[in-house]
């Protein structure tokens, strides 16, 4: 067993792990937040990202234990007020259907915009969605909604 | 702003889903919840000899060890095909028995054999593995084209040479004349690669019993749980069906994988009874490759005869379909009602004849993937067209056009009636927005860059909103295919409208709220959809085949049109005023021509405090009804893509798509360019990337993300997306369906592109790098020689 602690969208949490137990397994089934999904075993589909002191990272390949005395930011704690403005601009540009790698593609495309600046043109959003796969939108909104957000972050 | 029909209003379900809030099934969690995990064969075809879960049932945390001897010891029935097909002998389909957990022989790599219940999914899948399973291995057969063969390892005794039907439709000696007589003959060997449908959301059960009630509720990702309640009660005896609540909360995408009921949804139901515990399960990734069911998977030769003016005159096709070790729900209709029914495509063809044989193989069972049967009718037909073009000399373009039906209702020779289209209209636009004619010099400028450009063509149609019941009955289905609805109205005048539909992505919650905007001019905001839950909605059908829009929006119309009238005749009595003068719009009741206005809510109040009604009228504005479609819909459309090839690496890009669609009635603009969107990414990716892939032995050599080419984003274009319009006269919306479209009509166009990039048309789907630089050096190897 593991003795971890960490800060989950702003509010510090911990407690008693297996030290097999996945950071997803941990923010999923510890804390109950069930917006960071698992959509695959094998880091393919980023339906898991969520932010670690800042970065993106798929929670379903880290251990809880990697994780103690981060930082940790999800999808229910990323907006500060209604809502980010990225999470509007995939509203706004239809950029979900079924919702499920949305979580995921969202936290990806704000640390895109950490990353790389405000200015993303198709050809790299396209390149950076790399490790995020949805089967709804063939992409095309997606794409849309992340340069849309970007430029309002 | 308007939120009716024809307005692009954005999702209301949407905030749910941004903030992380939607509430799919694995987010369901109960008091001292268990988890199973299954025991799975690693083999593809052996007898089981024994099953010693006796280590297992020892370990940490097991609440149970269960296997099938069990199961079927206490009455649990096999999972059955809803559709029956008979072989044009006439004798039934050959279908052979499916164990939910397999007793004596197993069949496919996963077919399950034991279930484990423990306190946490890890200690489960640990003691999983403890379940000793003694197996004798079996010769295995994956081909279906072997399997049919003599001496191939038999898999159901009950389907000798694994066959299940072997059925036709058409006039076969007409055809044959027919071909004998044409002018020229296009001969086709096409072979429509093995898919898996992949929603993101992967399947996942949360059973419940209450053992004081004796009363089950399964949480499931289903999109339709009404026909997951009454299967599961009626022919798996699982529970009397009101003792069954089924509820499908968000689900994470469909695409025909989660219309079937699976065996993990049955052994947690038994599961919970057995341990009486709430069960949870749900899949890995590699579960989900294994025991989903797989899509397509044909093997077919065809011959199109063509007169001396290039007019079709016959259409002859040999098709063998792979439908796997079991018998799925639909798996028999797929090959047969909804691929051999399209295969008049867009064109006049007096003379059709298809042969199916359906198959057993040692593989995952096969059944309906986004499109179902019409993809495949689509890739055969217009990967025949466009050769037929190149062999006569002749446009693609222009051989379609000149073929094309443009009378409507047009009876085809394969049962199909079609009601309407424009078919010429699509091309015209796609070729516009393509800038077909500026072809030739963007072939030429890619040259310069030693690049290899092509352009192809696929002019597709579907049928969608299976119906009507009657006729889909005759032709063996199990059920009936209308769609029910009720709208209630609030003494406040809000709405809730509950639909047997299921949205997994499609926005119901939207577009159906704009029915109601369109009707009565209230804001989508006072308006909530209810669906997915058998103890709210009294039935419904459920959400496939493009049905939510044709069928279930239309039972929605008709329920409407109830409250509609009620409504109306209880204003004229307030208002004093004649029934035929009073219209709603706005959120207002008027009479005609007056300025005596009520609130639509006023009434709705005076419907419920009933101190004024009409003599004889019954409190309450409430009104249900069920629709039946006359006729299916026929979505058609023309789409053109574009590719450059690097000959060097056989790498293919597409550098444009272009899709004109004909929908019929559109509700919301914006969410079907989304469905259109979706299903052209789908069809891009079998094309090009996707593909199920079984070694010899029967393992899945495609069985994670590593090893299965999803798209990705950098893999698939922006998309020209645009309408053109013919109203449906079958429903009273006038729409056709837009769900399945894109997967049906862009691989042809796909591969009709590289083909003519690369100058040889011996090219399978997926359109791998390796295999297009193969087919570049056999066409180079091939020039040299000549």
């Amino acid at each position: 067993m593991a003795s971890i602690s960490m800060t989950v969208n702003g509010k510090t949490v911990g407690g008693e792990v297996e030290d097999r137990t996945l950071l997803v397994e941990f923010i999923r089934e510890n804390l109950r937040l069930t917006g960071t999904h698992v959509g695959c075993d094998t880091s393919q589909c980023g339906a898991c990202v969520v932010h670690v002191d800042g970065k993106a990272v798929k929670s379903c390949t880290t251990l809880a234990a990697q994780a103690n005395g981060s930082e940790v930011t999800t999808i229910e704690g990323l907006a500060n007020g209604d809502l980010h403005p990225m999470q509007q601009a995939f509203k706004d540009n239809h950029g979900l259907q079924c919702g499920f790698c949305t979580p995921g593609m969202i936290m990806a495309a704000t640390d895109m915009v950490n990353r790389l600046g405000k200015d993303l043109d198709e050809k790299t959003i396209r390149t950076e969605l790399e490790g995020n796969i949805c089967r709804c939108t063939g992409y095309h909104n997606i794409v849309k909604s992340i340069q849309d957000g970007a430029s309002k972050m | 702003m308007s939120e009716g029909i024809g307005a692009r209003v954005l999702r209301k379900e949407d905030k749910r889903f941004i903030t992380g809030n939607g509430k799919y099934t694995d987010d369901v969690t109960n008091h001292g919840q268990c988890y199973a995990a299954f025991v799975r064969s690693p083999h593809a075809h052996a007898k089981v000899k024994s099953i010693d879960k006796s280590a297992a049932e020892k370990m940490m945390g097991v609440e149970g060890v269960f296997d099938g001897h069990q199961l079927t010891g206490d009455g649990i029935g096999n999972i059955i095909c809803g559709w029956a097909v008979a072989s044009k002998d006439g004798s039934p389909m050959n279908m052979g028995a499916w164990s939910a957990l397999a007793t004596d022989t197993v069949r496919y790599v996963g077919d399950a054999v034991a279930v484990v219940i423990a306190d946490s999914p890890a200690n489960a899948r640990t003691a999983a593995e403890a379940v000793m399973v003694d197996y004798e291995e079996l010769p295995v057969v994956v081909n279906a084209g072997e399997a049919i063969k003599d001496g191939s390892p038999q898999i159901h005794p009950e389907a000798a040479n694994n066959l299940i039907f072997d059925w036709e439709i058409g006039e076969e000696a007409a055809t044959d004349a027919a071909l004998a007589e044409a002018a020229y003959v296009c001969e086709m060997d096409i072979t429509n690669n093995r898919l898996s449908p992949n929603p993101m959301e992967p399947r996942s059960a949360v059973a419940t019993y209450d053992a004081s009630e004796e009363h089950y509720t399964l949480y499931t990702t289903s999109q339709n749980p009404h026909v997951a309640r009454l299967v599961l009660s009626a022919f798996y005896q699982v529970a009397p069906e009101h003792k069954l609540r089924v509820i499908a909360p968000d689900v994470g995408g469909g695409f025909g994988a989660k219309i079937y009921i699976y065996p993990e949804e049955i052994v947690c139901l038994w599961a919970s009874m057995k341990t009486n515990k709430s069960v949870k399960w749900t899949a890995d990734r590699t579960e989900a490759f294994l025991t989903d069911a797989h899509g397509r998977d044909h093997i077919t030769k065809a011959k199109m005869g063509f007169d001396k003016d290039n007019n079709i005159v016959a259409f002859k096709v040999d098709t063998i379909a792979n439908l796997g070790a079991y018998m799925s729900l639909f798996s028999s209709a797929t090959p047969t009602y909804l691929y051999a029914t399209l295969l008049s495509g867009q064109y006049n063809i007096a003379n059709i004849h298809a042969n199916v044989r359906a198959v057993y193989t040692n593989t995952t069972p096969v059944d309906a993937y986004r499109g179902a049967g019409r993809p495949e009718a689509s890739y055969l037909i217009e990967r025949t067209m466009e050769t037929a073009a190149r062999e006569l000399g002749v446009s693609p373009a222009d051989l379609r056009r000149q073929n094309f039906v443009t009378e409507f209702p047009h009876q085809t020779p394969v049962i199909m009636a079609y009601d309407s289209g424009d078919f010429a209209t699509n091309q015209d636009a796609a070729m516009k927005a393509a800038d077909y004619a500026g072809f030739e010099a963007r072939r030429t400028e890619a040259a310069s860059r030693g690049k290899l450009r092509g352009i192809g063509m696929s002019s597709y149609i579907e049928a969608c909103g299976i119906a009507p019941s009657a006729a889909v009955g005759s032709l063996g289905a199990g059920v009936g295919l209308w769609e029910s609805a009720e709208v209630r109205v609030n003494p406040v005048g809000t709405v809730e409208v509950l639909t047997g539909s299921h949205s997994h992505g499609q926005g119901h919650e939207t577009t159906f709220a704009q029915l109601i905007n369109d009707r009565f001019g209230l804001p989508a905001d006072n308006v909530q959809i209810v669906h997915g839950d058998t103890d709210k909605v009294q039935f419904g059908m459920g959400t496939y085949g493009s049905r939510s829009g044709a069928v279930g929006m239309s039972a929605i119309v008709k329920a409407l049109d109830k409250v509609e009238a009620k409504a109306k005749k209880i204003a004229a009595h307030m208002l004093e005023a004649d029934e035929g003068d009073i219209v709603i719009e706005n959120g207002e009741v008027k009479v005609a021509g007056t300025d005596k206005t009520l609130g639509w809510h006023e009434v709705c109040l005076g419907a419920y405090t009933a101190h004024n009604l009409p003599e004889g009228m019954e409190p309450g504005l409430k009104e249900g009804a069920f629709y039946d479609p006359a006729n299916f819909t026929f979505p058609a459309g023309c789409y053109i893509c574009e590719v450059e090839v690097d000959p060097d690496t056989g790498k293919t890009e597409i550098v444009q798509f272009v899709a004109s669609d004909d929908f019929g009635t559109i509700i919301n603009p914006m969410i079907v360019e989304g469905q259109v969107h979706g299903g052209v990414a789908q069809g891009i990716g079998q094309a090009l990337l996707e593909e199920a892939v079984y070694d010899d032995s029967g393992q899945l050599l495609t069985g994670s993300y590593m090893d299965y080419t999803m798209p990705r984003a950098d893999d698939v274009p922006s998309y020209v997306v645009s309408h053109e319009t013919t109203i449906c006269p079958g429903n009273p919306l006038g729409i056709k369906g837009c769900g399945e479209a894109g997967a049906i009509g862009s691989p042809p166009a796909v591969i009709n592109a590289i083909t003519d990039a690369i100058g040889n048309n011996d090219l399978s789907m997926p359109a791998t790098p390796a295999k297009v630089w193969a087919a570049i050096q056999a066409s180079q190897t091939k020039q040299a020689a000549e």
